[in-house]
This record gives C-alpha cells, sequence and structure tokens, in this order.
C-alpha cells in the first residue's frame, strides 16, 4: 500500500511539474493544473507517510537507475514522518499559490519557469526521504538543489538576486560534495552502495570519524549551521514567499534527515565527541540566528535567520541524543532525538506559516520592509491572527507547539546529571542556558516582528490600503495554524505516533514519553517531570472565563475610544513611533561584538550645536562570516586559480613539453 | 497521576489560588509601608491597594483609536497566565494535583506568555512610549532568563525533580544541609526576581517620568478595570517570586498533609517569610538607586554569574568525585 | 545524596570553599582598586576560616596557628600597607577599565571547568575529607594569574599575585593538611617583605613615569636621548 501511494505522490509532482511546461501559454493551467497536482500530490504524501509510520518498513525496487546498481527504496518510520512533514507543508503552499501566483500571471516572468521546478522540487524531496542507497540518494538531492535554483533565481532582473542564487547552487553544491565522500567512506568499506551494505560495514574508529564530519559538513551546510549558513539569509528572502515557505519549512528538514539516516543509521558507531561537536555547534547556531534575525528589517531575511535559529536548536537536541547514545544510556538518546524531530515537524508548520503569511503581507503592501509596515491587523485580520498563533508557536509559549517541544529539550538535558565525565556535566547546563536565552531573544524578536507590522499606526500609504488576500490564502494560513495549536495541545497524541521511529534506527529503545496515557508527558519518571498541555490549556481558559465573567463591565459601563495620550502636545502621527531598528537597539548595544555594525549619524545645523535643522542615521549591519570566513577563503580560492592558471601559458611548445613528459612519465612507469 | 482526582488537594489547590490573589495587594501594601518607615514617611493604610483596585474597576473605561482588539484582550490573559503560576506553587502545602500538570519550566512559560502579550498590547497603541517599554521589557526579560533558569537547573539537579512539589518534598525530607549551590542559586534568583518584577535597582514602580519606566510605560495607556487587572498582575508577580523563593530555600513550615493544625502553622510561616523577604527588599529599595538601562546588563550578569557558581559548586563540590 | 550525609561541619567547609571562588570573582570584576584590595582581605579571612574549620574537622591543631598567622597576614597586615599605599599615591579614586568584564568573567568560569577537568584524578585518589575543594583552589590559583593578566594598574597586579599565594596555601590545606610549620613561616615573611618592596618600587615607578600602569612600562628605548625625550611628553 505505501508503495502505491509513494509512488502516486512522486508521480503526482512529475506530472504538476510536466504539466507547468505549458503553463507559459495557457495561463489557466497554472492555477487550475499545477497547483490542484501538487497539493494531491502533497495529500498522498502524507497518507503514504502515516503508512509507513504506523506500519511496517517496506522496500522495493526500481527499473531505474544503471544496469549493475538500480535504485531501491526503503519507507521506514523515520522516512513515514519526513514524508508526512513534506506531504503537509506542500498541501498548504498548493492551497496557498493560486491566490499567490495570481500577480505573476501577468507579470514579464515565465509561468514555466515557476511551475516545472516546484513540481521538481517537491519531487526531489520525496525521493530523498524515500532512497535506500547512494546513488539515488545523491541523485534525488542534486535534483532538489538544481530545481530550488530556478525557483531562487525566479526574479532574475535584479544583479542581487542572481548572486544570491549563485552563492545558494555553489554552497549546496560544496555541501553536495561532502556529501558523496562520505557515502565514498562508508563504500570504501563494504561491497557496494545500498544502504543495506552500507549499514552492515565495520569502520574502524578514525574513518568513522571523517566520515561523520563530512555528513555533518555536508548536511549542515544544507540545514543552514552556522559558520556554513551564508547562503540562506540571501536566497530565502528572494525566491517567491511559497517557495520560501517550502525551502525553509521542508528542505532544512531534509538536511536533517539526511543527517540522522547517515550517523544515527548508517554508520553503527556513536562517539561522545560527535555528539558534544554538535551539540556545541547547534548552540552557536541558535544564539547567532536569533541575534542576527534581530537587526533585520527586511521581514524574509529576518524569518531566514530565524530558521537557523530553529535548525541550530534542532541540532542541539540531536547533539544531546548522540552524547546519551555514545555514553551508553539509550533511552535518554530516544528522548532526545523524538524531541528533535517533533521540533523539527513543528518548525516546519509554523515557519511555514509565517513564510505565507509574509507572502500574503508582500502581495498586499508590495513592501518587504518591517519599517514600512504596520497597523496591518486591522486591514489583514485573517493574517493577523494566524500570523499571532505563528509568533505565539514559534517564541515557544505554552501551550503552543513549540513550548512541548522546547520543554522536551530542556527537559533531556535535565537528564546530563547521570553522566559521569564532569566536564559534560557542566556543558549541557551551560548549553541549556544558551537554548533558555536563545528562546528568550526568539520571543523578543517576534513581539518586534508582530508589533511593527501588525500593530500601531500603518507606516506607509500602501500599509494603510491593504486589502484582504484571496480565501485561498487565507485558508492554507488557518490550516497550518489549527495543526500548530492541535499539536501544542496534544502533544502525547504525535509522540505515541512517532513512538516506531526510534526501533528501526539500530534498534533503540521505544520512547517512554507517554507512558501515563494521552493527557500527559513524561519524560523521565512520572514524579521527576510532567506536562499535560490539555489541561493547562483548561487552566487557563478557565480562569480567564472567570476573570472575564466576573470583572467585565455592566452593560451600561461603554468603552470609549478616544486618541492615545499624545503629552498634549498634538495627534500623534505614524513617525512617532518605535521603528524595528529602533526597538532592536539595546540589543545591539549589549551584544555589539557579534554584528559589524557600521553606523554613521549627521548632524545638519549651526556649529555649535544650539539648532539642528536636520539629522540622517544611518544603519548597516552585516554578517561578520562574511568578513572572516568567506571573503578569506574565497581570495584563497582566486589566488590559487591565479597560480594554477600560469600552467595555460599560450605558447604551444609549453603544451608540447607537458604532453612530452607525460610520455616519458609512463614509459618509464611501464618498465 | 492519581492524586489528580482528589477532591481535597483542588479544593487546596482553589483555597491557595484565593489566597494568593487576595494577598498580593497586602503585600504591596506591607512594602509601601515599611519604605514609608524607612524614609521616615507617614505610611497610607495596609488597605490602599484594595481601596485603588475597587476604584478602578469603577471607573470608565478609555481605549485608544490606534488600537485592536488585542489590546482589550490582553489584560485578561496576563491576569490568566499569573493566576495560574500561583496555581502551581505551593503556598501552604506541599502536595498539589497541579504541580503535575505544570512543571517549573512550565511556570517560566506561563511568566513569558504574559509578557508577550503585554509587550505587544502596549506597542498597540501606536505611541512611542509603548514601543519604548516594550523594548525594554523584553530586553531585560531575555537576559533575566537564562540566570534563572540556570538556578532551577541547580535546584532540580538536586532535587532530581522538576516538579515543584517533589523538589520540595526530597528538599524538606533532607532536613538542614548548607549547600553552597543553593546559597548561588538564592542570590541569583533574587536578583532575577527584582528584574523580572520591575522593583529598584531595575525599575521604579512609582515614578512618573516616562522617559524612565520600563513596566509602567506598557500600561500607560489603560485605564479603568483594564488597567487593575493589570495592577493586579503585577503584585500577584510579586508575591509569586516571594513564596517561590521562601518556599524552595526555606521549605520548613510546610505543610506534609492536610490537617487544620499544619495548615494553620504552615500559613503563620509563610506570613513571617513574607514579612522578612519584605524587609530586604524595601532595605535594598531605599538604599541603592536606580540603575540606568544599560546597566542593567552588568545586573544580569552578575546574576548568571551567581547561578554559574552555583551549578559549579554543584557539580564540582556537592555531587561526589 | 551522598553530600547530605556529611556533618554540619564538613558542609561548612565546602560552604566555605564556594565562598573563597567567589571572592575571587569579586576581585576579578572590581574596577576600583579600594574595593579590590576589600575583596582581598576578605578571602583572607574565608582562607583563615576554612583553616579554622578543617582544623575542627580533620583534627589537626597545627592548622589553627596557620589560621591565625593568614589571619593576621592576609586579612590585617598586608591589604593595611596596600590601603596605606594607594592613599599615599592618591590612586584611590582611579578606575582601570577592564578588557570587557563580561568576557574577563566567562574565562574566570571556564578555567573553573578546566581546574576540575585537571584536579577529578587527584580527587580520585586522594582519601581526605576535603578532596572536593582541591579543584576550587587550583581554580583560585588560576583566577589569581588570570587577574594579573587582565589588570593594568600595577597595584591590582600585586593583588592578583597575592591572590595566587592565598590559593597556594589553601590548596596545601586541602590537599595534604597543610605545609610544614618552617616552610609557612618562611612564606610568609617573604611575603611580608615582597609587600614593602613593591611599596618602594611603586613610588619610583610613579615618579619616573608619572603613573602605575604598566602598560606604559612596555616601551623599551635603546639610547637615552630618546629616553629624556619619551619622559618629556609624558
Amino acid at each position: 500500500m505505501t508503495i502505491q501511494w509513494i509512488a502516486c505522490a512522486v508521480l503526482l509532482s512529475l506530472l504538476s511539474g510536466g504539466v507547468g511546461l505549458g503553463a507559459s501559454y495557457y495561463r489557466a493551467l497554472l492555477r487550475w493544473a499545477c497547483f490542484p497536482l501538487l497539493g494531491l500530490s502533497g495529500l498522498a504524501t502524507v497518507i503514504a507517510g502515516f503508512l509507513a509510520l504506523l506500519g511496517d518498513p517496506v522496500s522495493t525496487q526500481l527499473p531505474l537507475g544503471l544496469p549493475w546498481l538500480s535504485w531501491s527504496i526503503y519507507v521506514d518510520a523515520l522516512a513515514g514522518f519526513f514524508l508526512i512533514l513534506i506531504g503537509v507543508v506542500v498541501f498548504a503552499v498548493a492551497v496557498f499559490g493560486p491566490g499567490y501566483t495570481r500577480e505573476f500571471q501577468h507579470g514579464r516572468h515565465s509561468l514555466a519557469a515557476l511551475c516545472v521546478p516546484t513540481g521538481l522540487f517537491v519531487a526531489g524531496m520525496q525521493l530523498v526521504v524515500i532512497a535506500n542507497d547512494a546513488f539515488m540518494f545523491m541523485i534525488a538531492w542534486e535534483l532538489m538543489s538544481l530545481s530550488s535554483y530556478f525557483l531562487v533565481a525566479y526574479q532574475h532582473e535584479q544583479a542581487a538576486n542572481r548572486r544570491a542564487a549563485f552563492l545558494y547552487l555553489l554552497m549546496a553544491h560544496i555541501g553536495g560534495i561532502a556529501i558523496l565522500l562520505s557515502y565514498g567512506v562508508l563504500a570504501a568499506f563494504s561491497d557496494g552502495f545500498s544502504f543495506e551494505l552500507l549499514r552492515a560495514a565495520e569502520l574502524p574508529t578514525l574513518w568513522a570519524s571523517i566520515a561523520f564530519a563530512l555528513a555533518f559538513f555536508g548536511f549542515g551546510m544544507k540545514a543552514g549551521l552556522v559558520p556554513l549558513h551564508a547562503w540562506l539569509p540571501e536566497a530565502h528572502p528572494v525566491a517567491p514567499s511559497h517557495i520560501s515557505a517550502l525551502m525553509s519549512g521542508v528542505m532544512l528538514k531534509v538536511a536533517v534527515y539526511g543527517f540522522i539516516r547517515v550517523v544515527f543509521d548508517l554508520i553503527g558507531q556513536m562517539q561522545v565527541d560527535w555528539g558534544v561537536i554538535v551539540l556545541l555547534t547547534g548552540s552557536a547556531s541558535a544564539l547567532l540566528g536569533v541575534l542576527y534575525a534581530m537587526q533585520q528589517t527586511d521581514i524574509k531575511r529576518l524569518l531566514a535567520y530565524s530558521s537557523i535559529e530553529n535548525i541550530g536548536v534542532i541540532f542541539m537536541a540531536l547533539g544531546f541524543a548522540m552524547i546519551f547514545l555514545a555514553a551508553g544510556y539509550p533511552k535518554l538518546g530516544t528522548l532526545g532525538l523524538i524531541a528533535a524531530l517533533y521540533h523539527a515537524l513543528n518548525h516546519a508548520l509554523f515557519k511555514g506559516l509565517l513564510f505565507l503569511s509574509a507572502g500574503a503581507i508582500i502581495q498586499q503592501t508590495h513592501q518587504q520592509s518591517l519599517e514600512h509596515m504596520g497597523g496591518l491587523l486591522k486591514r489583514l485580520p485573517y493574517t493577523g491572527t494566524f500570523f499571532l498563533i505563528g509568533c505565539l508557536s514559534i517564541a515557544t509559549l505554552p501551550p503552543f507547539n513549540g513550548f512541548a517541544s522546547e520543554w522536551l529539550i530542556l527537559q533531556t538535558a535535565l537528564q546530563g546529571v547521570v553522566l559521569e565525565n564532569g566536564l559534560l556535566r557542566i556543558v549541557i547546563p551551560v548549553t541549556a542556558a544558551v537554548l533558555a536565552l536563545t528562546t528568550a531573544l526568539a520571543a523578543m524578536l517576534f513581539v518586534r516582528l508582530y508589533g511593527i507590522s501588525f500593530l500601531g499606526q500603518p507606516r506607509t500609504r500602501q500599509a494603510r490600503q491593504a486589502h484582504l488576500p484571496s480565501f485561498g490564502m487565507r485558508s492554507a494560513q488557518g490550516m497550518l495554524a489549527a495543526l500548530c495549536i492541535l499539536l501544542g495541545i496534544l502533544p502525547a497524541v504525535a509522540i505515541k505516533i512517532m513512538g516506531a521511529i526510534p526501533q528501526t534506527l539500530r534498534g533503540l529503545p521505544a520512547p517512554e514519553i507517554t507512558g501515563q496515557g494521552w493527557l500527559w508527558l513524561t519524560p523521565a519518571s512520572a514524579a521527576s517531570a510532567s506536562y499535560s498541555a490539555p489541561l493547562v490549556l483548561l487552566g487557563l481558559a478557565l480562569v480567564w472565563w472567570l476573570s472575564y465573567f466576573l470583572l467585565h463591565g455592566r452593560k451600561h459601563q461603554q468603552v470609549q475610544r478616544v486618541p492615545a495620550w499624545d503629552c498634549g502636545f498634538g495627534p500623534l502621527s505614524a513617525r512617532m513611533q518605535y521603528t524595528a531598528t529602533a526597538f532592536a537597539m539595546p540589543i545591539r548595544r549589549i551584544f555589539k561584538p557579534v554584528w559589524l555594525i557600521d553606523e554613521k549619524i549627521e548632524r545638519s545645523g549651526d556649529e555649535q550645536g544650539f539648532h539642528t535643522s536636520g539629522l540622517r542615521h544611518q544603519l548597516q549591519v552585516s554578517d561578520r562570516s562574511w568578513k572572516w570566513l568567506y571573503l578569506p577563503i574565497g581570495r584563497w580560492v582566486l589566488r590559487s586559480a591565479r597560480l594554477v592558471s600560469r600552467l595555460q601559458s599560450g605558447n604551444v611548445r609549453t603544451y608540447l613539453s607537458y604532453s612530452f613528459f607525460t610520455l616519458l612519465f609512463l614509459l618509464w612507469l611501464i618498465s | 497521576m492519581a492524586d489528580l482526582l482528589n477532591l481535597q488537594g483542588w479544593l487546596l489547590v482553589l483555597l491557595q489560588t484565593v489566597l494568593f490573589v487576595l494577598m498580593a495587594p497586602l503585600l504591596t501594601g506591607w512594602l509601601r509601608l515599611l519604605k514609608a518607615w524607612l524614609q521616615n514617611r507617614s505610611a497610607p493604610s495596609l488597605s490602599q491597594p484594595y481601596r485603588n483596585l475597587l476604584k478602578l474597576m469603577k471607573k470608565e473605561v478609555l481605549v485608544a483609536q490606534t488600537t485592536t482588539p488585542l489590546f482589550r484582550i490582553a489584560p485578561y490573559v496576563v491576569f490568566a497566565t499569573t493566576v495560574l503560576t500561583a496555581a502551581i506553587i505551593p503556598l501552604l502545602t506541599v502536595h498539589l494535583p497541579t504541580a503535575a500538570i505544570a512543571d517549573v519550566i512550565v511556570l517560566v512559560g506561563f511568566l513569558a506568555l504574559g509578557r508577550f502579550f503585554l509587550a505587544l498590547a502596549s506597542m498597540d497603541a501606536g505611541t512611542a512610549f509603548g514601543g519604548m517599554g516594550s523594548s525594554r521589557e523584553m530586553t531585560i526579560a531575555s537576559l533575566a532568563e537564562p540566570a534563572m533558569l540556570m538556578a532551577i537547573f541547580t535546584i532540580t539537579m538536586t532535587a532530581q525533580s522538576t516538579n515543584i512539589s517533589q523538589a520540595i518534598d526530597f528538599l524538606l525530607g533532607q532536613g538542614l544541609v548548607l549547600r553552597p549551590s543553593f546559597m548561588f542559586a538564592l542570590l541569583a534568583l533574587m536578583l532575577v526576581a527584582v528584574a523580572e518584577t520591575g522593583r529598584v535597582p531595575v525599575d521604579n514602580p512609582t515614578t512618573h517620568l516616562e522617559l524612565t519606566m520600563v513596566h509602567e510605560a506598557m500600561i500607560l495607556e489603560y485605564s479603568g478595570r483594564h488597567l487593575a487587572l493589570m495592577e493586579w498582575a503585577a503584585q500577584l508577580k510579586l508575591m509569586v517570586y516571594g513564596v517561590l523563593i521562601s518556599n524552595i530555600f526555606f521549605p520548613w513550615g510546610l505543610a506534609l498533609d492536610n490537617t487544620p493544625h499544619n495548615l494553620l502553622l504552615s500559613f503563620i510561616s509563610l506570613i513571617g517569610k513574607l514579612m522578612v523577604l519584605s524587609v530586604v527588599l524595601a532595605l535594598a529599595e531605599t538604599v541603592l538607586a536606580k540603575m540606568r538601562l544599560f546597566r542593567v546588563p552588568n545586573y544580569l550578569n552578575l546574576a548568571f554569574l551567581f547561578a554559574l557558581l552555583g551549578m559549579l559548586s554543584h557539580v564540582i563540590l556537592e555531587a561526589g568525585a | 545524596m551522598n553530600f547530605a550525609q556529611l556533618g554540619l561541619q564538613e558542609q561548612g567547609v565546602i560552604l566555605l570553599a564556594a565562598l573563597i571562588l567567589l571572592s575571587s570573582f569579586a576581585m576579578l570584576a572590581q574596577s576600583r582598586i579600594l574595593a579590590c584590595i576589600h575583596a582581598f582581605a576578605w578571602q583572607g579571612v574565608l582562607v583563615a576560616a576554612a583553616t579554622a574549620m578543617i582544623a575542627l574537622v580533620a583534627n589537626q591543631p597545627h592548622l589553627y596557628l596557620s589560621a591565625i598567622l593568614t589571619f593576621s597576614l592576609k586579612a590585617l597586615l598586608i591589604p593595611w600597607v596596600l590601603h596605606r599605599i594607594v592613599i599615599k599615591l592618591e590612586i584611590a579614586h582611579e578606575v582601570e577599565t577592564v578588557v570587557n568584564p563580561a568576557l574577563v568573567i566567562l574565562a574566570a568560569a571556564a578555567l573553573v571547568a578546566f581546574s576540575y577537568y585537571i584536579a577529578m584524578p587527584v580527587e580520585k585518589l586522594s582519601t581526605l575529607a576535603t578532596r572536593n575543594t582541591i579543584a576550587i583552589s587550583l581554580a583560585v590559583v588560576l583566577i589569581g594569574m588570570l587577574i594579573m593578566v587582565t589588570r593594568r594598574q600595577a597595584i591590582t597586579q600585586v593583588v592578583g599575585f597575592m591572590s595566587i599565594e592565598n590559593g597556594l596555601f589553601y590548596t596545601a590545606v586541602v590537599a595534604t593538611h597543610g605545609m610544614p610549620m618552617v616552610v609557612e613561616l618562611g612564606v610568609a615573611f617573604d611575603l611580608l617583605v615582597a609587600t614593602v618592596i613593591f611599596g618602594v618600587f611603586f613610588f619610583q615607578i610613579r615618579a619616573s613615569i608619572d603613573s602605575l600602569d604598566v602598560d606604559r612600562l612596555s616601551r623599551l628605548v635603546e639610547t637615552s636621548e630618546i629616553d629624556e625625550m619619551t619622559v618629556e611628553e609624558e
């Protein structure tokens, strides 16, 4: 059954891409064929995912590929989980798409260039998750990367967009080479390339570490871990918003899937050092991601850096899991793994929601900068409410889904007391404190985002005149928001469904998190920690209703609407509000060494400073990793290329002498 | 989870929550009394905060034109989350059914939820003061949270549970133990409590100058019953932190079984503990001056340092080689 | 829990160890010279109290003498001498800029973790009741050295040096229950002499370069003409 549904899903997405070839000529094809097919593909993926998660693993061979190495598919619980993740977000994007791409239909970009790569992109992600040999995995990975390159480069008239797309393609391929090399190391110790053979390989410790390092580098670059993240904040804002939702919500998770598959499943051994490296890199990504996001004024760049933060949190949980597994505590390793996977699912949902809402805002106001929005809650009430739910979820506030996964991750960290290594017992609470700092900064970030864009007074004419987006766009957001709430209220049910995943990975024990029933999350034991999300929601609702009932005004007390307090100086204008840059100023000052800040203040007026006629403030906040890592590497590459290019002297005699010396060398070898 | 159906437990939760909510203004009144005595002024009576709240309830509500329905919902959310934290922390008796529903990390989450809505509501009016208040409050909160979590970690590493009832039960069973980690965690939590409840030296709750406000700037636009709810929630938050600190670090006096005799003793010891804590707070507020905003990170770094030292003391000194 | 089963006095020993570490951090974080000297005085008091407590717990009466010696020297005499020097040099109100306090504190915390890592094998072998505190004493020594590295004023560098000696003495007490009395008296006398000599030196340095900023001492000049020129600049 599972195989049929999966095949159906992949074929549907390929068909959606294929139909898109004609979309340039028949505009209606986009709305009536491409997106519906994509939506059906999403639904089929979800069904296949549930079947795989709740049933037994299935595998089969496809008649494609090389003659001696045909492609094989393996769909186990882990693959099923990620299929559900992919399917849900794809379905939401497909519902969102027709309304959103309406403006592209009369634009100068070719619609085929939007449709075809989207279908191929989704097909690529589906194939990566079900691949059972290294060859098919890499082909699907390439398909995913290349098609998303075309999507990122969709609006290619601006040079900045082309640069961003090029950077994305470059880093995707560097990562791909690392992953390929990692498979190569594994295959060197086994008989073939299929995952069963790779799993059976016995690796010496040094080579296992090399394979791990290569896999971590490759998958980490694709997932966007600091310092390999430079492509993420460039590429995600440039793509159309529904594609950004797919990239940020789904593609990054496919990289997480690849990491889990290689490190937890294929390599077959686990070392504590690996776990510590993953944990520290995750912590750095989380903290730096949220700090960089704090200073952005472009809404999509802000969300892209926030994705870096959440990927950092997922890798922190994976790091905890690896440390516990290597130290001989498989139950706690399972706990960490489940927490990481749950956070991955939650992030796909709320980041997808946030990007789709951002797309709705951008479509209606034609503004991407936070400083040009404001007061949108009155103009876009549905988008505003769903965006608020997304912000509450990503700020990890109870009783939403972000809080449930963060609670599990903190409980995993708390179990670190069982370890014997004293240094680890110090490092783990410190990283938990970094996680707490990150989530608190994330709450501030989303207060800033929501408050500046949706609340207050509109700062531009476009913000004042925004209209409601289409029904499809609103229902897609509503669907994802409802899922966020549902997963927040019933985390135990979700985790119980995920229970089969650890057992298919090298026989890890089943999680005991839901031992007390559907109401409770009890990670370690019922006495030491428990959380009941439904009862918390009930409590909140009860107290709220009681206080409203007891304290709400009587009928004769009307609420009067008056102008806001202006200290008696006259009406407040929209320019007197806090800007996004101003909101983030205390953080900019406190954490100054983190960014490269270029701030200029020019005062025009008289010399002594008594009368100021004008004040000009210019602020540029940029990423330090460019100056410290990427530019030096770029310079070194160019320098070595220049050195190597001396081989091409253009002189015929030099080239003949190359052939001559090679011939002499080969003759000597033969003798 | 069996004690979830215990009716007596739930009655105690209800009693405790009502006590918390009703006693919070009294604690604020007592603090004002102490500060007045220290500053050689005559003090308002102890029932003045109650009279203020009642007066505000009866007044009419004026809402700014630029605001959205979020502005009117926020006071109820803030009040509800603070009342829920009051329902989790043992006040008179150790074993509460609500402690199994929400542990200490969820408590921090509740406070964060209230703060989120408060900050959003302050930005809703579209004034400069609202943005300023919410920017400052979120900055202070984001720096205070790692210190608080590290202190909580230190305590849970010893008590081996994040369930507050179980933790206090464990600590009561151990008797008087001089733990350096607890000493440091107490210092850290006291510093964090002052920052989170907006007292001097982080924020002055009685200031009239808008540019020096943090919490007051966020509730500047509120009036009538909404303002009453916000102020009550702030007073409740102060009491919540006070009870948390006194009952975790000095749990002697809490009733382990629910006989009326023990409950009465527990109430008396609670009053005593809160009085001592309020004397300490009143002294600190009188002797120290309010810091400027960019010295608050140094203050919170000190809190984090204490919490870090507490964790290090626990791992190095207390947990054996 | 093992800790709860220790007697109240052993718990007191461990509590004092934590307070000694706190006083090290206090010295590190203070930017005013007098506050630094006061923190050093408190460290002396705490080390003396810890020594007396260990004398009580481990039944080693000669440690009482060491405690009295430490108290009179480290908590009373040397801080008083340094205090007088500071007043005479009139630098009591100078505030020095410590290199980014947050980073220094984090470095000190990392040093504590590092000294725990180093001391773990020693702690496993030791049979004394105070073995847990060896890591703390090592950390005090390392933090003393960190104080010397991160400070610019010569007086606070001397305080850091004295703090190293405090840490070494404390290490001796907790690791081996004290040093032979002769050695201890010799070390104490050396310290006293060192303080007096430091005092004399500070007046000389101040007279020649008109400040006690050690960074200015780094201008090593070759010829005497350039020497006179730089003295004129200042």
